[in-house]
């Protein structure tokens, strides 16, 4: 026997052991799925303000973590929308406010775990996932990079209403998108999502520098 | 260890702490920091007090039984410590359970030496006012796998299954900010401010990652356990708190020591 034919034989033993696996799959992975659900259901407790009934999932979180972020398009479609009608738009039709409270909202890594204190009230996060303004070095890289984002789109009211929507539910514009649904979940406010888009969009904001280096960046 | 070697630790220690707390308003040069300091003790890591700690804990009589450890079997046969590490989580027949290294622990502890497992459960990790039996336990035992393979076994049909069940809880997204410990652990090459996070789904990531805990912690002063360091991942993921050495936790670890065979284990290690 050749390499090639090896080869051949290795290959063919392969995929037959890939579709064994995935025809026994499906009925073995609905029990372990329900297994898997069992355990998590009994094996956390509350502490703090982090309460035991956090681990009970919405139709989102399910399906998210059932295809593994991957879900198939028409399912996508429908969590979309489903979050985009939750989304509550400011009733004043104004979506911009202060970027100086937006950015130290954006610094603030505080809020809802078992450490924090009941009175804490969250932050923002953003740096911890995103790169923002020019001066702040110490950002994290699992969101995209927001720096010279108003200067790139503008301050259209459409593109205003995007970015509010985005931190509102990031969800309803991407069903599986890493970014937790600041206004959805309650984490932050009305006036406080405000701030942000402005801190992402005025041209004050150092998110958005007026010299060119900072720009090019 | 001898007493010159100990004096210079203990100077290391101190200039570690006056470090770590600058470390905390200078975080950009974090690894950098964590380098120098690992060149500094390069002979001698602050987990060896533990790993003391936790020999004599093993080879003293305590409990209403007033027995040792010394037959306690974590899977080598009992009172085996050499290389037990390297190949847990693993089923045992006595408990009928896949088991971590801590929750074999509690077993002897609970079994062997009759200590109500609520003692040990209550507070199962150390703080700086009380070290933490258990983990100096755990710390000792590891050291003894030092530099072997990780070959942890899936052929119990109960060892797969608890892979399989970890695998899902890696990947369950749940609570306030939808976060599954694959919102951080899943992608290659990003960090949360300045601290890398290693990709579980590529093997050398997964590798450095799993064996280097438990690890002394050089910003907390503190030798924590794996138990401890899932613990603290659930409360960045705004999860409630898992239960010490639950089957939740123990699968989540089978699937995170399977993902890192064949790695050279090389704890106890030194972070951040
Ligand atoms: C845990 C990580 C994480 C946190 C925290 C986070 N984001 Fe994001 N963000 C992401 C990711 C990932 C995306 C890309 C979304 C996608 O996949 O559709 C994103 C996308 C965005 C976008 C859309 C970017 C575009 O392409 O137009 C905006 C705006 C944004 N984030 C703002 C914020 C603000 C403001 C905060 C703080 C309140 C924040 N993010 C907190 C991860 C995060
Ligand atoms: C919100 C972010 C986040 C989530 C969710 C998260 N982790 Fe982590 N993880 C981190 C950070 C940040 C570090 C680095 C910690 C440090 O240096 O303090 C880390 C470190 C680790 C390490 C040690 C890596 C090393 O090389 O030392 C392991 C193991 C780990 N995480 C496992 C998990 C598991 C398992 C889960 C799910 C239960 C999880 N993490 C969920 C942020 C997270």
């Amino acid at each position: 026997m050749n390499a090639k034919q090896l080869f051949g034989i290795a290959v063919s033993v392969c995929l037959a052991s890939v579709t064994f696996s995935a025809q026994a799959g499906s009925k073995d992975d609905k029990k372990l799925d329900a297994k898997t659900t069992e355990i998590i259901k009994r094996d956390f407790r509350d502490k703090g303000i982090a309460k035991a009934d956090r681990v009970n999932q919405d139709e989102l979180q399910a399906a998210c973590s059932k295809y593994l972020d991957d879900v198939p398009d028409k399912l996508k479609g429908k969590l979309e929308a489903a979050q985009a009608k939750e989304i509550k738009w400011p009733a004043d039709g104004k979506y911009m406010g202060d970027w100086k409270a937006g950015e130290k909202l954006a610094q603030s890594g505080r809020g809802m775990t078992w450490s924090d204190k009941p009175e804490d009230t969250p932050g923002g996060n953003c740096y911890n996932c995103h790169r923002l303004s020019a001066k702040e070095i110490a950002y994290g890289t699992i969101g995209p990079s927001l720096l010279n984002y108003g200067k790139k789109r503008g301050t259209k009211e459409e593109v205003q209403r995007s970015v509010y929507g985005h931190i509102y539910n990031a969800k309803a514009y991407n069903a599986c998108a890493n970014m937790p649904r600041f206004g959805h979940m309650g984490i932050l406010t009305e006036a406080q999502i405000k701030d942000l888009v402005a801190l992402l969009l005025d041209p004050e904001s150092p998110v958005n520098p007026k010299d060119a280096s900072a720009a090019a960046k | 260890m001898n007493t010159s070697r100990l004096t210079r630790m203990i100077l290391v220690l101190a200039l570690a702490a006056s470090g770590a707390a600058q470390a905390a308003d200078d975080s950009a040069s974090d690894s950098d920091k964590i380098e120098a300091y690992r060149e500094m003790i390069s002979d001698g890591n602050p987990a060896e007090f533990d790993e003391m700690r936790g020999e004599e804990l093993w080879k003293k009589p305590a409990g209403p039984k007033n027995a040792s450890l010394e037959k306690c079997d974590l899977g080598k046969g009992a009172g085996v410590v050499k290389g037990a590490y390297a190949a847990l989580p693993r089923y045992f027949k006595d408990t009928k359970k896949v088991q971590d290294l801590e929750s074999r622990l509690l077993t002897c502890m609970t079994t062997l030496q009759g200590i109500p497992e609520a003692d040990i459960t209550a507070k199962p990790f150390a703080s700086d006012k009380k070290p933490s039996d258990i983990s100096s336990l755990a710390t000792y035992v590891v050291g003894q796998s030092k530099g072997m393979k990780m070959a942890v076994s899936t052929k119990h049909p109960k060892e797969k299954e608890a892979y399989e069940i970890g695998k899902r809880i890696f990947n369950y997204r749940a609570g306030p900010y939808d976060f599954a410990c694959s919102t951080c652990h899943a992608t290659s090459d990003v960090r949360i401010r300045m601290q890398d996070l290693p990709n579980f789904n590529v093997k050398a990531d997964a590798q450095s990652a799993y064996s280097s805990w438990p690890a002394y912690r050089v910003s907390q002063g503190l030798t924590r356990s794996f138990q401890w360091r899932l613990n603290d991942c659930f409360r960045q993921q705004r999860f409630p708190e898992p239960k010490f050495a639950s089957e939740a936790t123990v699968a989540l670890t089978m699937y995170l020591a399977v993902s890192a065979n064949g790695a050279d284990y090389a704890g106890p290690g030194l972070k951040r």
